[in-house]
């Protein structure tokens, strides 16, 4: 496992008031897959991502994430979280400054991803000038400023309406294939995830773990009518089956 | 424009005037001396007759109130920040601050007038007043800083300067502008408060001794036209530092809009 981006070995958190979050979690990422962390609320996906990002660390097991440097991780929250006093370029331009890389290449790379996220014309706008997808295409611009060799996003299209997250799940889509970039998506929407995934790992709660694997082999033809077709709605079922799984283990 | 700032600043100034034709109808009606209550429009020619006095006395107030408002901008941000860095030395010197804002700065003047020239004491009281509550919003507003984007400076390995510098201290910025609107007007009120404690000292007084001295020769009017400037001099204040809110906060904060 030599192109393994994220190993997970049996790890359990618990936190400082009790609460246990996960236990036994196992899971592995390759390089250049899109795995969505697919659960229930409270199963514990966000603690995953913010283990995955060292913004947490372990009670048990182990986590390696061999690409930790600052800058080879991307994170997209929930929430845009963009600064509110800065431009979009400069919220853009924010992981690259705390760099400190130099002025004229930033602001090279700054332009570059820009334009790959659709924001080149709302360089000098301010985040609340901008609508909420518009937004979280900065917030992923951002993560995507210094070339992450691995990008976690936590629910990052819940907030949004139907319509603006289809056109922006596509939109990730084609940026992953262009960057290249392994993925770690959670969301607890079953389509959302059959639809972006390379794998799903499906979550159960109290304790969160990983119950079940899918993976999307051979990968979905991508094409206007794949939400409707019935390859996309087999995996859905499955999916949904295998949720339906966890929680009848969660209730025994 | 004309239509939208007349439905704003319309009715409010409407009502002043109201108030100040009936006040002055009820003076000429009737019949009160000046000394019980003066007219408005004896007030206004006192002001103007004694311009020179009364303005010089304002500009005394004035410097006080604008020289302990600087300290108290300087010291209570520096604090702040130093207790945002170090919580320890906020637990350790917090009391200090709070024991400072709870007792009464009225109660303090004598003492303090004792201890120092009248000067250094009216200055000592107009800073104490102003400079709790911007060190109290400030502190509130680096301690509120997004746990989200703190979470951001953290992944990409943020320095402690640089999480100060790119983040607490603009994000408290609407804060800290809150916590100056306070200051300000109180710097303004313990300037007062201790001139009236200190009474006529040296050559140069301010409005509040001018006030005491026109009560103890029964000339109301002047009484009146001093609160005037006092009262225009606040309002001056509010205002200004509202708009220098608004100017720096337009493009990011609800209160900006203002």
């Amino acid at each position: 496992m030599s192109d393994a981006v994220v190993v997970l070995k049996d790890v359990g958190k618990t936190f400082a008031n009790g609460t246990r979050s996960l236990a036994h979690l196992n899971l592995a990422v390759q390089a250049g897959e899109l795995v969505t962390l697919l659960g229930p609320s409270g199963c514990g996906k966000s603690t995953t991502l913010r283990l995955l990002a060292g913004l947490e660390t372990p009670s048990s097991g182990t986590v390696a994430v061999p690409a930790r440097k600052p800058g080879q991780v991307g994170f997209v929250f929930q929430d845009p979280t963009l600064l509110p006093w800065a431009t979009v370029a400069d919220n853009v331009l924010l992981p690259l400054r705390l760099q400190k890389m130099q002025a004229a290449e930033a602001r090279r790379r700054c332009t570059d991803v820009m334009r790959l996220v659709g924001l080149a014309d709302f360089a000098r706008a301010y985040p609340h000038q901008l609508s909420g997808g518009m937004r979280m295409r900065v917030s992923i611009a951002r993560a995507l400023a210094p070339r992450p060799r691995l990008l976690l996003m936590d629910e990052p299209f819940a907030a949004l309406d139907e319509i603006s997250r289809f056109r922006i799940n596509d939109d990730l889509l084609r940026l992953k294939k262009e960057l290249k970039t392994t993925i770690v998506f959670v969301t607890h929407s079953v389509y959302e995830s059959v639809y972006l995934a390379s794998r799903i790992a499906i979550m159960a709660v109290r304790p969160g773990r990983v119950t079940e694997e899918i993976a999307i082999d051979p990968p979905l033809p991508r094409g206007a009518d794949l939400r409707t077709s019935a390859a996309f709605l087999g995996y859905c079922d499955r999916a949904m089956r295998a949720l339906g799984r966890a929680a009848a283990e969660d209730r025994r | 424009m004309i239509g939208r700032l007349s439905a704003r600043y319309g009715p409010p100034a409407a009502a002043f005037a109201v108030f100040l034709l009936a006040w002055e109808a009820v003076v000429r009606l009737a019949r009160l001396p000046p000394y019980v209550l003066p007219a408005p429009s004896l007030v206004a020619t006192t002001l103007i007759a004694d311009r020179a006095t009364l303005f010089a006395s304002l500009w005394v107030t004035l410097r006080t109130t604008f020289a302990a408002l600087g300290l108290a901008i300087v010291g209570g941000s520096l604090l702040a920040i130093l207790f945002s860095q170090w919580k320890w030395l906020e637990r350790a010197l917090l009391p200090f601050a709070v024991v400072l804002q709870v007792t009464p700065i009225i109660a303090i003047a004598p003492l303090l007038l004792i201890y120092l020239p009248a000067w250094g004491a009216v200055l000592s009281c107009a800073f104490f007043v102003a400079f709790f509550p911007i060190l109290a919003n400030f502190s509130l507003g680096l301690a509120s800083t997004d746990r989200n984007l703190l979470d951001l400076f953290a992944l990409y390995g943020a320095s402690r300067r640089q999480t100060l510098v790119m983040l607490r201290l603009p994000a408290a910025l609407p804060y800290f502008f809150a916590g100056l609107r306070i200051g300000a007007g109180l710097a303004l009120i313990g300037a007062v408060a201790a001139e009236l404690a200190a009474g006529a000292s040296g050559q140069e007084t301010g409005l509040a001794f001018r006030i005491v001295e026109a009560g103890y020769r029964l000339d109301i009017p002047r009484m009146f036209a001093a609160l005037v400037l006092i009262s225009l001099a606040g309002i001056a204040i509010y205002f200004s530092l509202s708009a220098l809110a608004h100017l720096v906060l337009r493009h990011w904060h609800e209160s900006g809009g203002v």
